[in-house]
């Protein structure tokens, strides 16, 4: 029940603000909401250790097919479920003071996304999770269209359809489990493919994994991201770096590996090899970048591949580092776009030609851009490191070269990232750095709490890191 | 069987409507009531089910939803019609009138038990609508659609009618269920029985525009007045591939393995062709033809799988075409009308140009038909096609649904077209809805969602 409640509670206030046209109202609507949700989710977590089968709620959904609404916490949804709720409270803190027109309703559809979102975290059935999984992506696209600027129709259209193709094909392999199940609970589904031929599992592997792959971005799937990320609205390229492309790995861990075991078990090595492949192409690539829109966008999908290798090498560590990653990598990677768009609001220029200096005038953006920024290079003591560390060493075991390989990624992206806040921060000031002022209250709102998040979790992981082994432990592969 | 007495005697009672003053306010009144009063009528036989005129006609409650669901799409296009035939040309109650004769073709379809009264239904439902397509006497392509139209569908009948002769021939009985005692009788007189099999198909599909019997469909859709196109598409699809539903599951379910090739062909013809083509398309019109095309290839979807829930599957996705198609069609009515493109109004897909901005109602209304014609979650659209998955994958069919998933993802690039459309800037003044089409709209865009939250509410009818 208390699952539901948190996954009502944003989408009713969501549709509320839909309706509602008063700016104040739905801002202290919003304060609200977000504040309840954190307060609940922390009696969530609270019950989830005295008594976890508590959160599950059941009811059926579509009787005839036995497609049930089945929301329920584990380890790694209950991680998930904070990270969400955490992160879209600080999307929602930050766009509440930007300046965007109709904000009652922008803040509504960010509601929407996170009640769609904590669907797909706690969903416990197939299609239900297959039911969040498309819808969470349509308040999103309504946000990039509504509140982004020139040509974005046409960048978040390719976006859709990618994304689309991708949940068909896993819809194609959920129709097929189904059939063989004649229920969709992800428990049960999860007995079926040992049973079946290996051409059907691995005809589900590849459903399930091109689904996750573009949802993440995977190599070479990700022809939709730089442009949906960097001309995207700013709360929509917060959604979908720090959430949305967390259903991926996501999808990896609780549909992948579960329910296409032989597939994996075959295939994993392959995609592992791409996921690599892209790591190394995004560094590369955001080292180029003089939009820093465009360059956060490149780091975003070179860390999406890394996570995505680790957990496929299908070992402990590898999983657990993932999944601490994803929930560094979402508070750095809001924290990042959001700093940008504070320059961008500051300045009026997203070109690292046009900035320089801005540390001068503005020190407390700059300590808290350093700290985020650190975090998501995976320096000692960030919580970036402690995934880092986890998910290469993964990968090392995985194979040796490949493992070398990768590491290389953490030097290119201290390149790629240092280079960002040398250009922004030091150097000499611009014509558009000169008058800027430093951020007040309204921006330390959002950047303290990742700040601090950022370097709690790196110095205490542990709390984390089991909660994840506990989810790793069930998987039937862990070598 | 109450509806089709009521509608025949109704239609001939709305022509007197309109007798004196071709422009009267009771016109459109009057048609709602009858209407209103057909679909109580229908219910007359709820939890009775038998079989009327000497065994032609089979009532029983999934044909009263059926039949009920005609009579409220019907109802809802009437409803969106209100203030739409002001000019001087125009003569609603002849219109009407022959909307409900329609009906009544279109209600015999659906429940047909022997082979004359499809031919009938079917002849019933056209030949009003030829005249509809062309009502528009103005229109240079609205009589070019007629008579396309009237000549290819007559064509088809003529094909439908020939089947339904050797039929006749094979088994010397026009019950559809004669087939099934030949298959265990006398083995010898089959080549007849499936030339006929082939050639009502043949006849049924062209109606429900299957590739490559479809070449009709771009056309007569844009040229129709598009409340008719709206007809076309909701009423006929749904009887036909109700009465393609009677004819294979309760006709020749032995024969299953000869006519499930055909099927299979015109799908997969159909998914290509109707998807592919639209892409290219700019008159929202036209694109809505060419979808109706594939949506004709994931309904056929359902029937090669039959089993016991194909009806409540395809009953299922017709009411959420219908009113997906009720919805979009509606606001192109409402958007388009106080336009202007080369002398008629505009139905390019840039009519719709800032429609979030000029009324953002409207524009959700045509997003979330747009979504539910994709059949992306959230709308029943979704659900129509899980449910006609599951009869396709039941029988092994994996191919054909890799096929369609392939294709929906191509198709959500036209059926966005003129969502992005409307998210563009544009000066155009803002759009007004009369309080009729409102309700229609907006309800027709609510139970897409209810439908697609709750499957369950539509699905316990059956």
């Amino acid at each position: 029940m208390l699952t539901l409640i948190l996954f009502l509670l944003p989408f009713i206030s969501g549709v509320f603000l839909l309706w509602n046209k008063s700016n104040g109202l739905a801002k202290t609507a919003t304060v609200l909401v977000s504040l309840a949700q954190l307060a609940l989710f922390i009696y969530i977590g609270s019950v989830f250790f005295t008594d976890a089968a508590a959160l599950d709620y059941s009811v059926s959904w579509l009787s005839e097919f036995k497609v049930s609404f089945h929301l329920g916490l584990d380890g790694l949804s209950l991680v998930m479920t904070g990270l969400t709720v955490a992160v879209s409270g600080l999307i929602l803190f930050a766009t509440k003071d930007l300046n965007y027109s109709n904000v009652s309703r922008l803040l509504g559809l960010i509601l929407i996304t996170e009640a769609a979102l904590i669907g797909v975290f706690a969903a416990k059935d197939a299609f239900l999770f297959y039911f969040f999984f498309e819808v969470a992506l349509i308040p999103v696209y309504l946000i990039a269209n509504l509140w982004g600027g020139e040509g974005i129709a046409r960048i978040t259209l390719k976006m859709f359809i990618y994304t689309v193709l991708g949940s068909l094909l896993m819809l194609v392999s959920f129709v097929v489990l189904y059939l063989f199940a004649q229920t969709s609970d992800l428990a049960e589904l999860a007995q079926i493919p040992p049973r079946l031929k290996p051409g059907i599992n691995h005809l589900l592997f590849w459903g399930f994994l091109i689904a996750f792959a573009i949802k993440s971005p995977l190599f070479p799937f990700h022809g939709w991201l730089p442009d949906a990320y960097s001309k995207s609205p700013t709360p929509a390229t917060m959604l979908l770096s720090g959430l949305l492309s967390k259903m991926g790995i996501y999808g990896i861990l609780r549909i992948l590996l579960p329910l296409a075991p032989l597939g994996t078990a075959d295939f994993a090595g392959l995609v592992i090899y791409f996921c690599i492949v892209g790591l190394i192409y995004g560094s590369v690539i955001a080292i180029q970048q003089f939009h820093i829109k465009r360059l956060i966008a490149y780091s975003s999908f070179a860390h999406m591949g890394l996570m995505a290798a680790a957990a496929l090498t299908l070992s402990a560590s590898g999983v657990q580092g993932a999944v601490f990653q994803m929930v560094a990598h979402g508070f750095s990677a809001v924290g990042l776009f959001y700093v940008a768009k504070i320059i961008y609001d500051k300045t009026g220029s997203r070109s690292l030609a046009d900035l320089g200096g801005m540390s001068q005038r503005a020190p407390k953006l700059a300590t808290l851009f350093l700290i985020i920024l650190l975090g998501s290079v995976g320096l000692p003591l960030t919580n970036g490191f402690v995934g880092e560390f986890l998910m290469l060493r993964a990968v090392f075991d995985f194979q040796n070269i490949l493992g070398i390989i990768a590491v290389t990624s953490i030097i290119l992206g201290a390149v790629y990232l240092l280079r960002l806040y040398q250009k922004t921060m030091f150097g000499p000031v611009t014509s558009f750095t000169e008058n800027i002022e430093d951020i007040g209250l309204k921006e330390l709102v959002v950047l303290v709490p990742i700040a601090l998040v950022i370097i709690i979790t790196g110095v205490f992981p542990n709390g984390l890191l089991e909660l994840s082994s506990g989810f790793a432990n069930t998987l039937p592969l862990i070598k | 069987m109450y509806p089709i007495i009521v509608l025949s005697f109704t239609g001939l009672l709305t022509l007197f409507l309109g007798l004196d003053n071709p422009k009267s306010k009771i016109i459109l009144p009057g048609t709602v009531l009858f209407l209103l009063v057909a679909l109580c009528s229908n219910f007359l036989d709820w939890n009775a089910p038998g079989t009327y005129f000497n065994n032609m006609i089979e009532v029983n409650n999934p044909n009263i939803i059926v039949g009920s669901l005609i009579i409220l799409s019907t109802l809802f296009l009437v409803l969106l019609s209100a203030g739409q035939f002001e000019d001087e040309q125009a003569h609603p109650a002849e219109y009407y009138a022959l909307m409900q004769f329609s009906v009544v073709g279109a209600l015999i379809m659906a429940t047909f038990n022997n082979l004359l009264m499809l031919f009938l239904g079917l002849e019933i439902l056209s030949i009003a609508l030829y005249v509809l397509t062309g009502s528009d006497k103005t229109n240079l392509r609205g009589n070019e659609a007629a008579l396309k139209y009237f000549l290819m569908g007559s064509f088809a009948t003529g094909i439908l009618l020939f089947g339904v002769a050797m039929i006749y021939g094979a088994t010397g009985s026009f019950e559809i269920h004669a087939g099934t005692t030949l298959a265990l009788a006398a083995p010898s007189s089959k080549i007849f029985f499936y030339v006929g099999i082939v050639f009502t198909l043949i006849g049924l599909l062209f109606k429900i525009s299957g590739a490559p019997f479809h070449f009709w469909t771009a056309d007569v859709y844009q040229g129709a007045p598009t409340l008719f196109t709206a007809f076309m598409a909701t009423i006929v699809k749904t009887a036909v591939i109700f009465s393609l539903y009677r004819l294979l599951a309760s006709g020749f379910p032995h024969e299953y393995g000869f006519w499930v090739k055909i099927i299979l062909v015109v799908i997969a013809l159909s998914l290509i062709l109707g998807n592919i083509t639209a892409v290219v398309q700019d008159n929202f019109k036209r694109i809505l033809a060419f979808s109706s095309i594939s949506q004709a290839g994931f309904m056929l979807m359902a029937l090669t799988g039959i089993n016991e829930k194909t009806f409540a599957n395809l009953a299922f996705y017709s009411a959420s075409y219908v009113l997906a198609t009720i919805s979009a069609l509606g606001v192109l009515i409402v958007v388009s009308r106080n336009t202007l493109r080369e002398g008629r109004p505009n139905e390019n897909v840039d009519v719709f140009n800032g429609l979030f901005k000029r009324n953002p109602d409207l524009a959700v209304v045509l997003f979330i038909a747009m979504l539910s014609l994709s059949g992306i979650p959230l709308t029943s659209g979704f659900w129509s096609k899980f449910f006609v998955f599951t009869d396709a994958i039941g029988k092994g069919y994996l191919w054909v649904l890799i096929l369609a998933v392939l294709m929906s993802a191509i198709s959500l690039y036209y059926y966005f077209r003129p969502v992005v459309a409307a998210f563009r800037p544009s000066a155009e003044a803002a759009v007004n809805v009369g309080a009729l089409q409102k309700l229609v709209l907006y309800g027709a865009a609510l139970l897409t969602v209810v439908l697609g939250l709750a499957p369950g509410l539509f699905r316990a009818l059956f």
